[in-house]
């Protein structure tokens, strides 16, 4: 299947399938200590495993949850709720065992990206508790443990079952024609709060372009590390300064249209806030894979067009724009205060300090409190010093992710870092910025926090591959220890089913000073 | 690429700071402009999020809070709610409030910040805190007294004490139960609909916020105006009124309802309400000094607060003779509340001085202790201390031996006067009974309640409703309510 996958995906449309595993073993084999010095930041043989310290943290973020947990209580009920000692060892299950498949599978990972995790999960599963007691008739916090579960798991898992990243590499295509099928799925299904982005199953509701960014993350990456030499070098200059260069059709085309493709699936389905999530991904993806500033400037021109457009010819985005430049018009109107309003009034009733766990009012905000307005309860409940915590938090987790990237020399998990981690920057400030009357509204849950299974499962897995990403970043390259990692695992599955072709391809370019070509693009061509 | 993912980095890191500044935006700099907004409900969730403070009578509450479980968490009880209505108001989720739940409503809903030890404290805790008490001036007995003695009737009682301005009682008949507007359910809804529509108004405060024309108890007035001009020197001296007496300027002749007002000397005619007499005197008082005197009393103020606002009562300024002699007594547009004519009936047993009414003695924290007291309130001078004397005698007389012997109280010294007000186009109404009066225990030096009482409709035959025989039993219960207490 692996090898099906890539050949078949080579075949039909780049051609330069040749450079699809360019990146394989490099890191842990080939590099040598000069291309270290040149490119990563530190000797990585000297960087400790830290998993004490990923332990203690952990330790501190179930400690933090129950301690919300207990205060919203507290707050509603005057007494500690009942849930709470099972709420507790639930999560601090939870979490261990996710400690312990990163301690055995990925000792070297970055100690920080776990208990980010498990603490903004945790206190997400607080503030959905919380919004619960409000609204009696219906509880989320219980489905949402549920799905918490399964994201650990799946979490575990790919700790667990990766044992190296690039191996993804070689399920690229794949990746994107699952994620292609996962996005095109939901047209089938009835549409929901005016976004056709759902698809019910047995109670369930799935949002299948939740999965997808993640699919398609790896599937630029890996095209883009394998073709980024050709989109920087190739093809015609259009610009006189030679700025901008455009690449061959034969490279740019069928990423161009996959892109193209699943951002104009996203808006037949009415989903914006993803949309714009994978036009960002794909423009930052490219600029880091080319290092061409023309790329941003493209991706500038062509996205201020298509939100003109799309403002102007859809209803849907046209309100969510005039909500965004006239929050509080429906008040004159005297038809009450729309969402976006509501969560406004949340943010500034929390202040500085916030009213407390409990003691807000941000279930006024209506249908959406749990999920797309989240952010909301947290600015009302924890202030301006919560909700900035929370930002610093996401903001530590995408340092980290870009760290594993920096760190990294294979260009393969060097983009997939970047993008995993573009995906929750960007998801981040699309959500918090649209609650906040920044920018205008998209649909979007906040990773972690925000009710909603599909994406607390995405960002488990999200989690999990910067984990494995971070362990490769940070492996000491030359104890005995590291050398029948990669071997062991590559060789038998690359040579039994593999076609003669491919066979080569991991193993021939490791001598090749490959890191030499990473720094070249940003001289000029 | 390791400069590219810097760059991307950088550009992360930017909008976190746009995340973070525009957090701060809202959080702070701008966060009074929407926590101000109309429209955000926090202001009222909080306000209802804890039990009400409550008014007090007699050192017991009179109101209550119920907890509902809703957003708007604490709905109002009340405690004899139509027997209070007039002073408490009601207090409700949707309609607001009115009266003392009104003026007091900062108090009373913890937002004022003298209920707070230390202010700054609630600042950091985000807390309110708890209601606190409004204590009212009311007289539980006389207030009970009152409204039994209305016994359902359409009309009001309004009774102050003489020396202070204290309203002992405030009654408006009939009245409604102001629970049922509470909370923001259906059932307040449709109580909204139903005591807005009530032909017989049971939410008009009729002993502050309705005026009537006074009548025959305006001659109190009219006499006080004529004694300090020297119109009357003697009271038993004869005056020189014909009967009927003819309007001047006009062809219409004013009769009596009784006989033997000819002449007759101010002890007499007043005694027995002659309005031939009357009304010439305030022709001869003239409108300057009949204007003055009325305002002294309290007529055409439009900014008396008890500390809700009554209505303003009128003594019209611009009069020919006629209009002048109508309006003496008690007619044309001369209107009076009830309140208005227990503070004219208090300025003559308190020998001459008006007191500032006010129904609120102090209001407390939770806990009892004092936030504000009532403070001394400003009086003035309706009339000579002189002219007040007499004008005692001549309401002693009226109760003793003439037509206000029904509020006579053995063991007590009562002064009344009785009216009885026609109203209508062409006195087509039922006319309205009056009854304003004082009272003073026999031990006691000065008078301890003034009372007013209007009843607007009898349901005896016309020619019996009088202000001697349906009013005054009602001032009567109030006085010896107040003078037993």
């Amino acid at each position: 299947m692996t090898k099906a996958g890539v050949g078949a995906g080579t075949g039909a449309g780049t051609g330069a399938g040749t450079e699809a595993g360019s990146g394989a073993g490099t890191g842990a084999t080939g590099a040598g200590t000069t291309v270290a010095a040149a490119d990563a930041p530190a000797p990585a043989a000297l960087l400790p495993r830290r998993r004490g310290v990923e332990l203690s943290l952990i330790v501190l973020a179930v400690l933090l949850s129950v301690y919300g947990y207990c205060a919203v209580g507290l707050a509603k009920d005057g007494t500690v709720p009942p849930g709470a000692a099972g709420y507790g060892a639930g999560l601090g299950v939870l979490a261990l065992l996710a400690h312990l498949a990163v301690r055995l599978r990925a000792p070297c990972a970055d100690p920080l990206l776990l208990p980010i995790a498990v603490l903004l999960n945790g206190m997400g599963l607080v503030l959905i508790y919380r919004l619960d007691l409000e609204t009696p008739g219906d509880r989320a916090a219980p489905t949402q443990l549920v799905w918490s579960t399964l994201g650990v798991a799946l979490f575990i898992l790919v700790v667990a079952a990766l044992r190296d990243h690039r191996v993804l590499q070689r399920y690229a295509y794949v990746c994107v024609v699952a994620a292609l099928a996962l996005l095109a799925l939901p047209i089938l299904f009835p549409a929901v709060n005016g976004a056709r982005i759902w698809i019910r199953i047995a109670g369930f509701s799935i949002q299948p372009g939740e999965f997808a960014k993640v699919l398609l993350a790896v599937f630029f990456a890996a095209y883009l590390a394998a073709n980024r030499t050709a989109l920087a070098y190739a093809g015609r200059k259009i610009w006189r300064f030679e700025r901008l260069q455009l690449p061959t059709g034969r490279v740019l085309g069928p990423i161009v249209t996959i892109w193209l493709l699943s951002v104009g699936v996203l808006v037949l389905e009415r989903d914006l806030g993803t949309s714009l999530l994978f036009f960002g991904l794909f423009v930052v993806m490219l600029y880091v894979a080319t290092g061409r500033t023309g790329w941003i400037a493209v991706g500038l021109l062509l996205a201020s067009l298509g939100a003109v457009a799309v403002g102007r010819l859809e209803p849907h985005v046209h309100s969510r724009v005039e909500d965004w430049l006239h929050p509080f018009a429906t008040i004159e109107a005297g038809e009450g205060a729309n969402q976006l309003a509501q969560s406004l009034f949340s943010f500034a009733a929390g202040g500085m300090s916030g009213t407390g766990l409990g003691l807000g009012h941000s279930v006024l905000i209506g249908f959406a409190a749990k999920s797309d307005f989240i952010l909301a309860t947290a600015g009302e409940e924890l202030g301006l010093v919560g909700l900035s915590a929370l930002f610093l938090l996401y903001g530590l987790l995408v340092e980290r992710g870009y760290r594993a990237g920096l760190s990294l020399r294979d260009p393969f998990g060097r983009l997939l870092a970047t993008g995993l981690a573009s995906i929750v920057a960007l998801q981040v400030f699309v959500i918090a910025g649209g609650v906040t009357g920044l920018i205008p509204l998209t649909g979007m849950a906040m990773p972690f926090l925000a009710q909603g299974g599909s994406s607390v499962v995405t960002n488990w897995a999200i989690v999990a591959l910067l984990i494995q990403v971070s362990d490769s970043a940070r492996r000491p390259r030359h104890t005995p220890h590291d050398a029948p990692r990669d071997t062991p695992h590559d060789a038998p599955r690359d040579t039994p089913n593999g076609t003669p072709n491919s066979t080569p391809r991991h193993t021939s370019h490791d001598p090749l000073p490959l890191p030499l070509h990473d720094e070249d693009p940003r001289r000029p061509g | 690429m390791t400069r590219h993912i810097r760059h991307a980095a950088a550009f992360c890191a930017l909008l976190l700071v746009a995340l973070l500044v525009n957090a701060l935006r809202i959080q702070v700099v701008q966060s009074g402009t929407y926590d101000g907004n109309p429209a955000n409900r926090r202001d009222s969730i909080a306000r209802y999020a804890q039990p009400r403070g409550d008014i007090l009578v007699d050192g017991a509450p009179v109101t209550g809070s119920r907890d509902t479980g809703e957003q708007l968490r604490y709905e109002r009880t009340y405690r004899d709610g139509p027997l209070y209505a007039p002073v408490t108001g009601f207090a409700s989720q949707v309609y607001g409030t009115t009266f003392l739940e009104h003026t007091g409503d900062d108090v009373l809903s913890g937002a004022d910040p003298m209920l707070s030890p230390f202010p700054l404290w609630n600042d950091v805790t985000h807390g309110r805190p708890a209601g606190g008490n409004v204590v009212t001036t009311l007289n539980r007995r006389a207030q009970q007294a009152a409204y039994e003695g209305l016994g359902g009737r359409k009309g009001a009682v309004a009774a102050v004490e003489p020396s202070t301005g204290r309203v002992l009682a405030l009654v408006s008949s009939p009245s409604y139960d102001p629970a049922v507007l509470s909370g923001n359910d259906a059932a307040a809804e449709r109580a909204w609909v139903r005591l807005n529509g009530d032909p017989d108004k049971p939410m008009l405060n009729r002993a502050a916020r309705q005026t009537y024309p006074p009548g025959s108890t305006f001659k109190v007035v009219t006499a006080a105006a004529a004694l300090d001009a020297g119109v009357i020197t003697d009271l038993d001296a004869a005056t020189d009124s014909p009967a009927p007496y003819q309007l001047p300027g006009t062809t219409t002749g004013l009769t009596n309802e009784g006989p033997g007002c000819e002449d007759a000397p101010l002890r007499d005619a007043f005694a027995w309400s002659c309005n031939t007499v009357f009304a010439k005197l305030g022709v001869d008082t003239g409108l300057a000094r009949m204007t003055r005197t009325a305002q002294a009393f309290g007529f055409n103020d439009v900014a008396v607060r008890i500390p809700f606002a009554v209505a303003p009562s009128t003594f019209d300024t611009s009069l020919d003779q006629a209009q002048l002699a109508l309006s003496s007594i008690g007619q044309f547009n001369t209107r009076a509340t009830p309140l208005q004519m227990a503070m004219v009936s208090a300025a003559v047993a308190d020998g001459g001085q008006v007191r500032t009414p006010y129904l609120v003695e102090r209001t407390t924290r939770q806990g009892g202790a004092t936030v504000a007291t009532a403070g001394s309130r400003p009086s003035r001078q309706a009339m000579l201390p002189s002219t007040a004397r007499l004008m005692r005698e001549l309401m002693v007389d009226v109760v003793r031996e003439g037509t206000g012997t029904n509020a006579a109280i053995p063991g007590a010294v009562v002064g009344g006067k009785t009216g009885t007000a026609q109203h209508g186009l062409g006195n087509a109404g039922i006319p309205y009974a009056w009854f304003v009066s004082w009272a003073r225990a026999e031990r006691d030096m000065e008078p301890s309640v003034a009372v007013a009482v209007v009843v607007e409709d009898g349901s005896e035959r016309r020619g019996d409703i009088t202000g001697g025989g349906m009013a005054a039993p009602i001032a009567r219960a109030v006085m010896e309510a107040v003078l037993t207490s």
